[in-house]
């Protein structure tokens, strides 16, 4: 087991998931490969083997998209998350690339303080070397319940 | 008729005002229950598809009512209430499955698919002992069974003798626009679900708001994806309470917005990946848009080639979810499925444009509890319910109110 790996992985997703709860989000593109995809579903789609994504993205210019619009275009009431993510598991690397699968939890809080648990799942991830260092090739948030408390604005 | 709630009176003004107490008061919510969802209403039960064959059966819900809706052996579709007739039980566990039968954990109550009982364990007793009285007629306390009515892959359901068949409850013009979009076998591409923190009737109301939709959602307008300058109207039912909006795809190259300082009409926001808005004209007409709604809870959305059904599940007087399956057409090709699922960007609670009518109704059930006997206006377009043949207009919104006040008597 590259011990090293291991660690870059882990420390990609840590990155990721701090970007996001720290509202730094014009730089949630950069954790992808310039065709990095992110699709957020859910356990339910999943299983039944549906192809329908909340969110679905397959490139860094419509995550870029996505993120000017949140800031520019769309209303919704300020909100903030808190991500706690599981152990990661790391299969050994094949071709250049990893997988990774970690559990996450996320709170949302409102602007008002309101607290609630929003989101649970699962990341189902592929990461590869980059010039710069590890990007994710692919994100797959599956979401452990089909229902979403009001709205999905912030990717997870 | 008998006024609803004690003391509750419509303002003199008519369906020109909505008085804030239909959103907070519990007494109206509880008897919305039976003289709507249980009432003489047709219900979006669930999608034909959902019951891909034969012994397949799915929950649904009439109101808070469970709903269990069965495809028996012969192809038949029933629905009836998801309660054993012993005492009370739900009937079926899961969200969906396959059975020849249907059998009560409790105490193993058998059922057909048509909601039947067809076995009692023990009911003569064993060893001469014990059982139920040969008079006895468990059979008379049955879950209650809906008529069920399909129209071009929809599944309605009504509890009621007295709701007037499908066609004449929805109208021919709602029906024309229902087929339309209807124009193949459903392929199901998915679903999800949006709790919203408010009543039920604010998101109704939403989607019968012609007018709200290009102003509060900055990416119909900037991407005249959806403009109120854009050729279209509004249809809605004789009873108010159905209704179809719908517009012409065509790009409208007018400044109308961008002129009045619209906050929606955004000139420097443009998409690096334009591609989330290709489109197919696949209904042949140019209408690129069409949102339709049939009381109480069930609409259909066209948006572009992003098509989707939408459940209305009121879970109590501040709380409705929101069912959304999106689907395609056995027929598509696998370039079309793609746009439709990069299309679904648009809709439910992430949707660009969607996401929106989340925050907008959960602000109106908040600023509602303590203005219970304020009005809110409902006069765009004046102070009727007729079709009009553009969408500045909330005619639809008043139509909701008329069918909503014939229901229960206000």
């Amino acid at each position: 087991m590259n011990i090293e790996l291991h660690f870059q992985v882990q420390d990609l997703n840590a990155r990721y998931v701090h970007a996001i709860d720290d509202d730094r989000l014009e730089q949630w593109p950069d954790f992808f490969t310039d065709d990095g995809r992110y699709h957020i579903t859910t356990a339910e789609n999943v299983a039944r083997g549906l192809p329908l994504s909340l969110m679905s993205t397959t490139s860094r210019a419509m995550m870029r998209d996505r993120i000017n619009s949140l800031r520019n275009a769309n209303v919704y009431e300020s909100q903030r998350y808190r991500h706690v993510v599981g152990a990661m598991l790391i299969e050994p690397a094949e071709n250049g690339i990893v997988r990774a699968v970690s559990n996450f939890l996320v709170a949302r809080i409102m602007h008002t303080g309101e607290t609630i648990l929003f989101a649970t799942g699962r990341y189902e991830d592929r990461v590869a070397m980059a010039d710069s260092g590890l990007r994710f090739i692919e994100k797959i948030v599956i979401l452990d319940s089909r229902q979403i408390d009001t709205l999905l604005a912030i990717p997870l | 008729m008998t006024i609803a709630a004690a003391n509750r009176q419509w303002p003199a003004q008519g369906l020109a005002r909505v008085p804030y107490w239909v959103y907070s008061d519990r007494e109206l919510y509880a008897q919305e229950q039976e003289r709507i969802f249980r009432g003489t209403t047709w219900n979006f039960l669930c999608l034909e598809a959902e019951l891909p064959g034969p012994d397949t059966y799915c929950r649904s819900t009439l109101g808070e009512m469970p709903v269990v809706v069965a495809r028996d052996a012969g192809g038949t579709i029933h629905a009836f209430e998801n309660r054993c007739a012993h005492r009370g039980s739900l009937l079926c566990l899961h969200e969906r499955g396959e059975a020849k039968e249907i059998v009560c954990i409790y105490h193993n109550w058998t059922y057909d698919l048509a909601g039947n009982l067809t076995g009692v364990a023990f009911r003569r007793g064993l060893g001469g002992k014990g059982g139920m009285p040969k008079d006895a007629t468990p059979e008379a306390h049955g879950p209650r069974k809906l008529r069920v009515e399909t129209l071009a892959g929809l599944v309605f359901g009504t509890l009621s003798a007295d709701t007037p068949p499908l066609a004449d409850y929805l109208g021919a013009e709602i029906v024309t626009r229902i087929r339309r979009v209807m124009r193949a076998p459903v392929k199901l591409l998915g679903g999800y679900s949006q709790v919203l923190p408010n009543n039920w009737k604010l998101y109704m109301e939403n989607v019968k708001d012609s007018y709200h939709a290009s102003l509060l959602h900055a990416f119909f307008t900037t991407f005249r994806l959806n403009r109120l300058s854009q050729k279209g109207g509004v249809i809605i039912s004789e009873a108010g309470g159905n209704h179809t909006t719908y517009s012409m795809a065509a790009d409208v190259a007018g400044k109308e917005y961008e002129q009045a300082g619209m906050r929606s009409a955004q000139d420097d926001f443009h998409l690096e990946a334009p591609e989330l808005l290709t489109t197919v004209d696949e209904y042949g007409d140019g209408v690129g848009l069409q949102i339709l709604g049939v009381f109480p809870g069930f609409v259909l959305q066209q948006i572009r080639n992003s098509l989707a059904v939408r459940r209305v599940v009121p879970q109590g007087l501040e709380k409705t979810e929101l069912v959304w399956t999106c689907f395609g057409f056995v027929t598509d090709d696998e370039a079309l499925t793609e746009l439709r699922l990069r299309q679904a960007n648009l809709i439910g609670p992430a949707g660009y444009i969607s996401m929106e009518d989340g925050a907008a109704t959960g602000f109106v059930q908040r600023s509602a509890r303590a203005a219970a006997d304020e009005l809110s206006v409902v006069e765009m377009g004046g102070h009727g319910t007729a079709s009009e043949d553009n969408r500045v207009t909330e005619a639809a919104v008043r139509g909701f109110w008329k069918d909503y006040r014939g229901h229960m008597g206000l």
